[in-house]
């Protein structure tokens, strides 16, 4: 099992007021995501467990690549890895914002 | 809190996820969970093993309301890990039917989706089954029903199939199943000419939803939407049984007979043969419309034990 964790800064809060949101599921090729407001407005981290180790780097981009998309500050993400594929978790990863913001 | 759906009379039960179905079951917003995946109760167990944890253990608990009543309600993940029960899956259940006790709910209902004990924390997973079926029989002698909605695409199998058959009332859906071993258990145990798991029309013939319900395995036939489930939850905590000893002996004939007359048939389509079907070969392929209506027509499936 491999941990990492992410943290950025980001230009502005994420839009809306909900406190929490979760999607996806723990399951092959899927995930899930548990957003919670519970950063300062302009920080962002997205801690991962995931059973495939070795593809830190690809994580790093798809995390940078989505916080530069959705700009979620003042969110925590953690994420329970089933081995989802990278599109796959920048999928979840702007669904789980929309969450947050209706 | 997310996996909203939009219209439930036209999702299907069997792809939605737990929560998903919760919402469209429960009275719009109503749903309160309890240990909501936040709070992050995962199992202790799985990291010895380098598998992933959920948030919710597979097993989301809490209360709402179905057309105004209170209700508790528990969900289980079917994707997770089959849904199977685990220590925290198992005890965040017992928790809810032990908190039935105190608050007298109008009903209790169990989203089944699940192959059983999860294999990884065994003992815990037995022990739980254990306790849950202890629990159910505390809180539908305190007079409170139990209602199981199957129809997810893990069914209730195993441990989940024996805690089916202590509820007070179920519900199931085409591709609902129910069982304790599994059709790949019994073909590895005794063998595919026993049983072939692979026949997916023998498998529903003996554990599917029209099976079980012909045979008052199960009371209500849903179709499978969210929607369908919902109605059919309302119908059967009107028409829950008592608890009591004229209860379980009425199940307890009904069983022997049942043995006596279909204990030498070799097949699902024997049996609704027996039961009256003129044409039993068609009842997989039939409507929910057409199989309400053989089941009108035989009129014998419906009992108030159990």
């Amino acid at each position: 099992m491999e941990k990492l964790t992410f943290r950025h800064a980001t230009k502005k809060p994420l839009a809306g007021a909900k406190a929490q949101a979760i999607t996806g599921v723990v399951a092959s090729g899927n995930l899930e995501v548990l957003l919670e407001r519970a950063l300062p407005p302009d920080a962002c981290t997205v801690e991962i467990e995931t059973p495939i180790n070795g593809y830190g780097d690809v994580w790093e981009a798809v995390v940078a690549d989505f916080v530069a998309r959705a700009q979620p500050g003042g969110i925590r993400i953690t994420i329970n890895d089933g081995g989802a594929r990278p599109d796959t978790v920048s999928l979840r990863l702007l669904q789980g914002a929309r969450l947050m913001e209706v | 809190m997310s996996d909203r759906i939009t219209d439930p009379a036209t999702t299907s039960w069997y792809e939605a996820s737990a929560r998903a179905r919760l919402d469209g079951l429960l009275d719009p917003g109503s749903f309160r969970e309890f240990i909501g995946p936040e709070q992050r109760r995962m199992s202790p167990h799985l990291p010895l093993f380098d598998l992933p944890r959920a948030f919710d253990d597979g097993m989301i608990v809490g209360a709402g309301r179905l057309d105004g009543q209170a209700v508790l309600v528990a969900a289980q993940e079917g994707r997770f890990m089959g849904g199977a029960f685990g220590e925290v899956h198992g005890a965040k259940l017992v928790g809810l039917l032990r908190a039935a006790l105190d608050q007298k709910p109008a009903a209790l209902l169990i989203l089944f989706d699940t192959g059983g004990v999860r294999l990884q924390e065994a003992n815990a997973g037995e022990t739980a089954i254990a306790e849950v079926m202890r629990a159910i029989t505390q809180v539908r002698a305190a007079g409170v029903p139990v209602i199981g909605l199957i129809g997810g695409r893990a069914g209730a199998y195993g441990g989940g199939g024996l805690i089916a058959g202590t509820c007070s009332r179920l519900a199931v859906s085409e591709g609902g199943r129910i069982s304790v071993s599994g059709p790949e258990v019994i073909e590895t145990n005794k063998g595919a000419e026993e049983f072939d798991s692979r026949d997916r029309a023998l498998v529903w013939r003996t554990m599917g939803g029209k099976h079980r319900r012909l045979t008052g395995g199960a009371d209500a036939f849903a179709d499978d939407t969210v929607a369908a489930f919902r109605t059919a939850a309302l119908r059967l905590i009107d028409t829950a049984p008592a608890f009591d000893l004229a209860t379980l002996e009425a199940e307890q004939a009904r069983l022997e007979e049942r043995i006596a007359r279909f204990g030498d048939c070799r097949d699902g389509t024997e049996i609704w043969a027996r039961l009256g079907a003129n044409d039993p070969a068609a009842i997989p392929a039939m409507t929910t419309a057409e199989f309400d209506a053989l089941l009108a027509q035989i009129g014998e499936t419906t009992h108030d034990a159990r």
